[in-house]
């Protein structure tokens, strides 16, 4: 099948730019292309971008198909305009073993959204004891291992599978939590949560493991990515340590550079999150991180909750935020809008780096490339989560005027048109 | 008050409390008459709805409630709505339904209040949510700080205890600070909350605190403080923050010994300071009723703005 995407503006072009995709890859970009195809898209006045890829997601299959199973998440997915997205282990079972991978692809495939990529569970049933079997995840499919929610609490087992995983090119996810720290806290320790009355999770218990993390990974010279990077303190320490030559990636998540902890006073418990809201100092030095390079990808962490896990009192609330139709645009509003980087910069962050991070086949867009969004970046919409595609209308952004909005998904031969699923 | 709810004192603004302290004063008035039933509450109904254990609030707003006609009854919850099966906002909807004017209501998760008020129809008081707020509480020191010292702005009001867990530190201190009083706290640093002197409240030594105070309130110590690990015991922290006869000659001549209850004698204060002529300990008990009177009050009145 030949498709012909028609005078789209493209990230390092100086004007609008036509590519032919032949047999599911791109086979040639130039100015006015003239070639008969079996399909053509016009994209006048769009943007044309490599595929969107969000390297952490919870799609809650198996096991909790009341938030979300993978056909709707993968469907919200490609309705933000990804392409590819990983989900973490933290499901029940846990996804510890090569039958729970070959699972979740196999209905991936079925759903045929987009791309799903499983990371598998550092240590069986995400324990923190003995590690799961790494190599024959790899084989089934996995591109990455975390203990995403259950972090690995003692630091030996996360220096062996730093080891272990490196042996497979797999890599390391850390969600960063010593939850001893966390105690019985439910907000960003500080002002807010004191006067809201909330039981205060210290920014430390980020920052201790982030430490930790940086530490085992310059001692064992492997690399680690650390998820969702949401204070101050925790960028610094990576910034330094990159500049070491330290092998560390990190992410975040458009919560932590657009809303800050004052909201607190609302109880609103589709702000709680793990981690949680940082203060605005913590929110100013995400934008700095991800302006200087320290801060490697944009992911949403979207964790979708049935409304009944959201709409009872904040402390007994389950913490996530749906983000997969939102991240796009808060990323392009908040980011590239409001001043801060460049369109060709969003993509690095939201496509290039995560690819690279995870050693995935897609490099950007030029010849050979399998994997596309299109986008329209002028014209503003209201956030309306009832029209969610997620099972999870947990989100803080209901209302929200933004910019950015995707158009259509394209994966080989696949083209979606997010605007109609 | 113009206000559906009275969730805590963080809404409202200086003259909103006098307002609320004025209307009390005069129900201390009815009530030191001996008169035990005043009309202005008939034909409402008030539903206390406790989540946590309570003998003296759930009390004195019961009181409250029947000395001005209400008809009043209280749900018991043990622990938790979750536990229990119905979730808070169905429980609220159900009160609703039975045509319930007030629900006050106690809750162990800070904001519990705020969440039923945004989905009933009924008047929200809070009678205490987690670490949050105790508004009638605090209305109630304040109230006896006046009718004892006279004016609230610039009297110096120490608190004592654990200031971290406090829902009735945190309400006097927002009140308090707004009224115009120096507010200093003392506890140990694991029982301070983090950033507490943005609230307005200045945190120092205990000696520094109940130096030339007016007014000395200590805190209840709960015993899970020492099982989690906050303090090494009980008597350790009864020898270096309990309220003893020779830290109180510190204080400030005539200053008032306060206690919101229930007391653990010989932890956070003395048997001889709880029992001594300075101690209004009992006085708040009653004042208590007065200021959840006013409250009930003018959260009912129709068309009038407290």
């Amino acid at each position: 099948m030949k498709l012909l995407i028609k005078g789209g503006n493209l990230i390092g072009y100086d004007k609008p730019a036509d590519i032919l995709m032949d047999g599911g890859k791109v086979k040639t970009i130039a100015y006015d292309i003239v070639e008969q195809c079996d399909k053509v898209i016009d994209a006048k006045g769009k943007y044309v971008l490599p595929g969107l890829i969000d390297m952490h997601v919870h799609l809650r299959e198996p096991g909790f198909e009341h938030k979300e199973n993978i056909y709707t998440g993968a469907k919200a997915a490609a309705k933000g305009g990804f392409t590819s997205v990983c989900c973490m282990p933290n499901t029940r079972p846990v996804c510890d073993n090569e039958s729970v991978v070959i699972y979740i692809k196999d209905q991936a495939a079925k759903a045929d959204f987009c791309r799903v990529f499983p990371i598998g569970a550092i240590t069986k049933g995400s324990q923190g004891k003995e590690l799961a079997e790494i190599g024959c995840m790899k084989e089934a499919g996995i591109v990455g291992i975390s203990d995403d929610g259950n972090p690995v609490e003692n630091s030996q087992i996360m220096r062996l599978a730093l080891e272990y995983a490196a042996d497979f090119g797999v890599l390391v996810i850390s969600h960063c939590e010593d939850k001893n720290l966390v105690a019985d806290g439910i907000a960003n320790e500080g002002y807010n949560a004191t006067l809201a009355g909330l039981r205060g999770n210290t920014k430390a218990a980020e920052e201790v493991i982030v430490a930790r993390e940086i530490c085992l990974a310059e001692t064992l010279n492997t690399s680690v990515h650390i998820a969702h990077v949401s204070t101050a303190g925790s960028v610094e320490m990576i910034r330094h340590a990159k500049k070491r030559g330290v092998k560390v990636t990190c992410e975040t998540c458009p919560h932590y550079f657009t809303l800050e902890d004052s909201l607190l006073s609302s109880y609103d418990t589709n702000i709680k999150v793990n981690p949680p809201i940082r203060t605005e100092k913590d929110r100013l030095a995400i934008i700095e991180g991800i302006k200087d390079g320290t801060i490697d990808c944009i992911v949403t962490d979207h964790a979708p909750h049935h409304e009944d896990e959201k709409k009872i009192e904040f402390q007994y609330a389950s913490n996530g935020i749906s983000g997969l139709e939102t991240s796009f645009a808060l990323s392009y509003t908040y980011l590239v809008k409001a001043g801060h980087i460049s369109l060709a910069k969003l993509v690095e962050l939201m496509s290039i780096n995560p690819a690279r991070a995870l050693k995935l086949p897609f490099e950007g867009l030029k010849e050979g490339c399998t994997d596309i969004t299109i986008v329209d970046i002028d014209s503003p919409y209201t956030i309306d989560v009832a029209k969610f595609l997620s099972k999870g209308k947990n989100s803080p952004f209901n209302g929200y005027e933004v910019y950015g909005k995707a158009l259509y998904t394209i994966r080989n031969e696949k083209i979606i048109n997010c605007e109609v699923l | 008050m113009g206000r559906k709810d009275l969730l805590g004192l963080k809404e409202l603004d200086a003259s909103e409390l006098i307002n609320i302290l004025d209307v009390a004063r005069e129900m201390k008035k009815i009530l030191a008459q001996g008169v035990k039933r005043v009309p202005h509450l008939q034909n409402k109904s008030m539903v206390t709805l406790f989540y946590e254990n309570s003998t003296r609030t759930r009390m004195s707003f019961e009181l409250a409630g029947k000395f001005l006609s209400a008809s009043v009854s209280n749900v018991v919850v043990r622990n938790s709505s979750v536990q229990k099966g119905e979730s808070l906002i169905d429980t609220g909807k159900t009160l609703d339904a039975l045509m319930t004017d007030v629900i006050v209501i106690r809750h162990n998760c800070s904001g519990a209040p705020h969440l039923l008020a945004k989905n009933v129809k009924a008047s929200v008081l809070n009678a205490g949510d987690g670490m949050n707020e105790h508004p009638t509480q605090a209305l109630l020191d304040m109230f006896t700080m006046r009718e004892k010292l006279g004016e609230i702005k610039g009297l110096k009001v120490a608190i004592v205890g654990d200031i971290k867990h406090s829902r009735v530190a945190r309400s006097n201190i927002i009140g308090l600070s707004k009224l115009g009083a120096d507010v200093y706290i003392s506890a140990p640093g694991t029982l301070i909350p983090y950033d507490i002197e943005k609230m307005g409240a200045k945190v120092c030594p205990l000696d520094k605190a109940v130096e030339g105070a007016n007014v000395v309130m200590g805190l209840r110590m709960q015993l899970e403080r020492q099982q989690s690990g906050l303090i090494p015991s009980r008597k350790e922290y009864g020898r270096f923050y309990g309220l003893t006869d020779e830290r109180m000659t510190k204080a400030a001549k005539n200053a008032l010994v306060m206690h919101p209850g229930p007391l653990n004698r010989g932890v956070e204060l003395t048997s001889e300071v709880a029992d001594c002529g300075q101690s209004v300990i009992n006085e708040q008990v009653t004042n208590g009723v007065a200021v959840r009177m006013a409250v009930l009050f003018l959260l009912t009145r129709g068309g009038r703005k407290i």
